[in-house]
């Protein structure tokens, strides 16, 4: 399929990049690794004037290191860098468990982290990653840097607070010392982005649960996290009986997403299957 | 019969598959002759409209833009409209043409054609056409379409109605008797093929003679030739067809296309070639779908459980247009129905309908997974009725060895079977008693493992002469001995994926005795070969290596005879053995390989007056009936209980095609079936919205089964060879497919019998599970919303 007819940039620095942004970001369209901008330009749903292809940040962009305590991604860091990321296996293993269920092997080798976070597909994987490591997005723009909480940052299907001069530059988070996580998911079986998914980052200590940050994919049209379930969970065992009672019910009043994978109904309680599968798994590492 | 330098029955590798997983394949879309200017189709996005004006002048001006055609301009230049095969009560058929200029009647019809320099010109342009639509209701579901809808698909269709076939005997005196009887009513749901080469036309019209080549993917381009003849009114000796390499089809490459026809014709107009690519969206909606039936059946039984009586009422939905075998799929479904049980009573109807989708064709199987389906589904719910062994209630109705040839009511005579072994085989292969002590243990534990089974005939190798309605059934085959020993195979059949490159050769060589590497086979094109009816229907061997059989044979004559002539010896005294003629008998002794008389044949002046030159033969082969491949799947299944999830715990089939010329393709041929198969019970499905939209029209919502999903399949036969062609092949394309979807629903249905709950319509969606355990209903047809997730995945984002 061919897609409408576009102004190619392809800067080859960031400052470049930006006062691009800063110049016509209205009508321009960042391109990162273009697994979901590529698709929709071509089925003409996206008919952008201007792409802005940041191949060239990724000298930049791409890198995972560990600086004044907190855990720094560059946003062309791909999918692939983050599975086999010796250093978020020893110190965030939930990244790493996630983005080896991202797509396939050529999804990942290609997609970023920061495409796929700023594209806030509310199926994807990663929006919930972060929201459950209370991660920051690190917006640039020729004005400076902002820093934006993922909780705040996600504000509806396929989008998020990002402004249009701006460009996600850098995820950042405390790492999760000491605390157990895991991430499951229910594939879609066509086109296997998360029916739902359930990032769970677990405090333990004596057999219970001190603390709980839960979050969802593919439950609502942005990634959701539960104040009452985080609490509910504080203090229970980490029996599976425990926690399936835990867990119960939370999700009964979500305006859950509805498609033909799955009824609103069917998602709440996946919601439920996969909060508890996701708890079990992170505490029994 | 086969002579052994041991090709034939050996694991070879498939000869074509170097060239087309190293990207050196040649399909369709490969070819751009110099001057190649690009076709671009506008569709209608309604199912139902009037097309009430259509303006071409902003799109006339546009960059690059030679022609745009819409569907009054069409009519001027073309012939006659789309053909399709009509059977039963039908006495109209409506006109499909190419370009509607009336109403366009599904998403996906095409409403203006637009030639450019290049595809993105083309695709621009025909954003620019306005197209001014009057919307009008719609005709979707089979059965209310045919009961006093007030909408109307086609004005002069009352009713909807296609046409109605019947089949077999009067059944009312077995179910008025019976002792026993148990009805159902089946969503066999619909498919879309999916071919991994989507469709593509290219057509040149060479102005010096007034004549055409098409390339294009088609599954037979003699049949395509004939029918584009009547089409766009060239003659059929000026039209040349190529078919170069073809990425599958599974049926939906056998019918004649809008787009071709509208692609010979827009080169004439434009003088130049033109090329038409499809995109997979548009695969979705412009290419055939396959299935889409509802079925009631009923089945009657004497206490003991034997089977007297078989009554079938079959929807088949036609879609809005009459493709070119639409209701022969249902007639392909009538006369299977009974399977490999000898049923004394047995009625079948169809009753082909129109509603406002994509028209429906052949797709893997075409008519005989549908049967099969009901019918396996129905076995295992008299057994449960009868408190017997599925497989029991199976052995018990048989077609025994000693009733061959056997006829079974509806129309067929089955020429040879042996069902019980495969069955037993299976049965002790698979572990069926232990299976059912792991299903039983498990239960106990709140687990849900289930065994699924299907003993399934089928009838394929299309067709003997006098067993189809529409034409002769046969094919050719041209072995033409080369010069210097090499032999070159110019077949009928078609091959997109089957192999016969590699079976084909592998007979030559064993046959003449010569390396593989020495023979080559070449196919579709038409002016390459003989009249051939292509590849479906699990035809090319056993209908095409038929017509090889006979051609080589012929060959062998003439060769025995130039042998003769040059050992100075009788030609009843010459054997062909091992690569060489020899003299047998008194003053025996002498011999002359194969490549020296092929040279002799060719070159030697001392035959001149004797022995024509050349060494050679075209033969065609017409099996006087059909082949009938059979055997027994199992599975076992374990859902899943908080999800609805199944999980394929084993999978283990025992075919029977008769004699195997390559068991590496055998197998390859039964693990695609068994995807295509599997896929349907648990995944795949073409969803309508209330609008008549596919909701399902991209690979981000339709699910096909990858590797991922599926088991690792254990795969036995037996060999029970027909006498119907001369290699004892029966074709294996297709039977994985047919048996294999009842047995994965059957296993699921196991699964649950015990929650009370019977039946769940395909694809077995984990929802739809997952709502049947949680008490929930199952009479929507899909899980959860009638919406797509592409848009919400690829819609109009932020950066």
């Amino acid at each position: 399929m061919i897609p409408s007819a576009f102004d190619y940039y392809n800067p080859a620095s960031l400052d470049e990049a930006l006062q691009m942004l800063a110049e016509d970001g209205e009508n321009s369209k960042v391109m990162a690794g273009g697994h979901s901008l590529i698709p929709a330009m071509r089925l003409r749903l996206a008919q952008p004037e201007k792409i802005i292809d940041i191949q060239g940040l990724r000298p930049h962009l791409s890198y995972i290191k560990e600086e004044d305590g907190l855990i720094k991604i560059g946003a062309m860091t791909t999918h692939y860098q983050v599975e086999s990321s010796e250093l978020l296996k020893a110190s965030a293993p939930l990244l790493p468990e996630a983005a080896a269920v991202i797509g396939d092997v050529q999804v990942r080798n290609w997609g970023t982290v920061g495409g796929s976070l700023v594209h806030a597909d509310p199926s994807s994987d990663l929006p919930s990653v972060m929201l459950a490591l209370d991660a920051e997005m690190v917006l640039t723009s020729v004005k400076g840097e902002r820093v934006e909480p993922a909780l705040s940052f996600f504000s509806g299907i396929l989008q998020t607070t990002i402004e249009p001069d701006e460009l996600l530059t850098e995820i950042r988070f405390k790492a999760p010392a000491g605390k157990k996580t895991s991430y499951k998911k229910l594939p879609n079986k066509a086109s296997h982005y998360s029916v739902v998914g359930c990032a769970a980052v677990v405090g333990v200590a004596d057999g219970k649960i001190t603390d709980a940050a839960l979050a969802f994919s593919g439950l609502a049209e942005v990634p959701l996290r539960f104040d009452e379930l985080e609490n509910n969970l504080v203090g229970k065992s980490t029996d599976a009986a425990s926690i399936e009672e835990a867990c119960k019910g939370f999700a009964s009043g979500v305006d859950a997403l509805e498609d033909l994978h799955g009824s609103q109904d069917y998602r709440r309680a996946m919601a439920e299957v996969f909060a508890k599968r996701a708890i079990l798994a992170a505490v029994s590492r | 019969m086969l002579a052994a330098t041991g090709y034939v029955g050996s694991r070879i590798k498939r000869r074509e598959d170097p060239r087309l997983v190293t990207g050196n394949g040649n399909f369709t879309d490969d070819f751009t002759p110099a001057g190649t200017v690009y076709l671009h189709m506008l569709r209608s996005p309604h199912a139902h409209a009037k097309i009430l004006s259509i303006n071409t002048d902003a799109a006339r001006g546009m960059t690059g833009v030679l022609a745009i055609i819409t569907g009054e301009d069409l009519k001027k230049e073309l012939a006659g409209p789309i053909p399709g095969v009509p059977y039963g009560t039908i006495s109209t058929v409506p006109a499909y043409y190419p370009i509607t200029h009336d109403r366009a009647r599904f998403v996906g019809n095409i409403v203006a054609a637009v030639v450019a320099d290049t595809r993105a010109n083309a695709r621009d342009a025909a954003e620019a056409v306005v197209v001014e639509y009057e919307v009008l209701p719609v005709v979707l579901d089979m059965e209310k379409a045919h009961k006093g809808e007030p909408t109307l698909v086609h004005d002069e269709m009352a009713n909807n109605l296609c046409t109605e076939i019947e089949l077999g005997n009067d059944v009312t005196e077995a179910f008025n008797t019976a002792a026993v009887t148990v009805e159902a009513r089946f969503v066999n749901q619909r498919l879309v093929p999916n071919a991994l080469e989507n469709r593509v036309a290219l057509a040149q019209y060479h102005q010096g003679d007034e004549s055409v080549t098409l390339y294009v993917t088609s599954q037979n381009p003699h049949i395509i030739r004939t029918l584009l003849s009547g089409q766009i009114g060239v003659a059929e000796h000026k039209i040349r067809v190529i078919a170069p390499d073809v990425g599958g089809g599974f049926g939906s490459k056998i019918p004649a296309y809008a787009e071709e026809v509208i692609a010979c014709i827009a080169s004439k107009k434009v003088r130049k070639p033109v090329k038409w690519t499809e995109t997979r969206s548009e695969s979705f909606v412009a290419t055939t779908h396959g299935r889409d039936n509802i079925d009631y059946i009923r089945m009657s039984a004497t206490k003991d459980g034997k089977i007297t009586g078989l009554d079938i009422i079959a929807y088949c939905n036609m879609g809005a247009y009459m493709s070119l075998l639409g209701p022969s799929v249902a007639v392909l479904c009538g006369v299977i129905v009974p399977g490999p049980y000898a049923i004394p009573n047995v009625h079948f109807k169809a009753i082909c309908v129109y509603t406002n989708t994509t028209p429906t064709d052949a797709y893997r199987g075409a008519g005989r997974p549908e049967a099969t389906y009901m019918l396996e589904r129905t076995m295992n719910m008299m057994a449960d009725k009868l408190g017997m062994d599925p497989m029991e209630l199976r052995r018990k109705n048989f077609i025994q060895p000693d009733q061959f040839p056997y006829f079974n009511v509806v129309a067929l005579n089955y020429d040879c079977g042996n069902y019980e072994p495969a069955m037993d085989k299976a049965l002790e292969i698979f572990g069926y008693q232990e299976m059912r002590k792991t299903q039983e243990e498990a239960r106990k534990q709140g687990r849900y493992i289930g065994i699924g089974q299907s003993t399934y005939v089928e009838v394929c190798g299309l067709g003997p002469g006098s067993g189809m309605t529409i034409s002769r059934g046969y094919d050719c085959a041209v072995v033409r001995a080369e010069l210097t020993g090499k032999v070159t195979v110019f077949t009928g059949v078609a091959p997109h994926g089957q192999g016969q490159e590699t079976t084909f050769a592998q007979i030559v060589a064993d046959q003449f005795s010569i390396p593989i590497e020495d023979v080559t086979i070449k196919h579709g094109d038409t002016e390459m070969t003989p009249y051939g009816m292509g590849t479906y229907g699990s035809r090319g061997t056993a209908v095409g290596g038929g017509a090889l059989m006979l051609a080589i044979d012929t060959v062998k004559e003439k060769a025995k005879k130039i042998a003769a002539f040059q050992m100075e010896a009788n030609e009843e005294d010459v054997v062909f053995e091992g690569g060489k003629f020899t003299v047998k008998g008194a003053g025996g002794g002498k011999s002359i390989s194969f490549q020296e008389v092929c040279l002799k044949a060719y070159i030697d002046p001392k035959m001149a007056p004797v022995i024509e030159p050349g060494l050679e033969a075209t033969r065609y082969f017409e099996p006087g009936n059909f082949v009938y491949p059979f055997g027994t799947h199992l599975a076992a299944v374990e859902i899943e209980a908080e999800t609805g999830d199944v999980k394929i715990l084993k999978y283990v089939c025992v075919d029977d095609c008769g004699n195997q010329l390559n068991p590496m393709l055998v197998e390859g041929q039964i693990h695609g079936g068994l995807a295509q198969g599997i896929g349907q019970a648990l995944f795949e499905e073409a969803v309508y919205d209330s609008s008549g939209q596919l909701v399902s029209g991209t690979l981000m919502d339709y699910a096909l089964p990858t590797a991922a999903e599926l088991p690792t399949f254990t795969l036995d036969h037996t060999v029970t060879p027909t006498k119907v062609n001369p290699l004892g092949v029966k074709g294996i394309g297709e039977a994985g497919t047919i048996a294999s979807t009842p047995v994965i629903v059957n296993a699921v249905m196991d699964a649950l019998k015990h929650l009370g709950i019977k039946d769940i319509q395909m694809p077995l969606r984990p929802e739809k599970i997952w709502k049947a355990l949680n008490g929930g209903s199952n009479s929507s047809n899909s899980a959860g919303a009638r919406e797509a997730v592409v848009e919400r995945h690829f819609g109009e984002d932020n950066k």
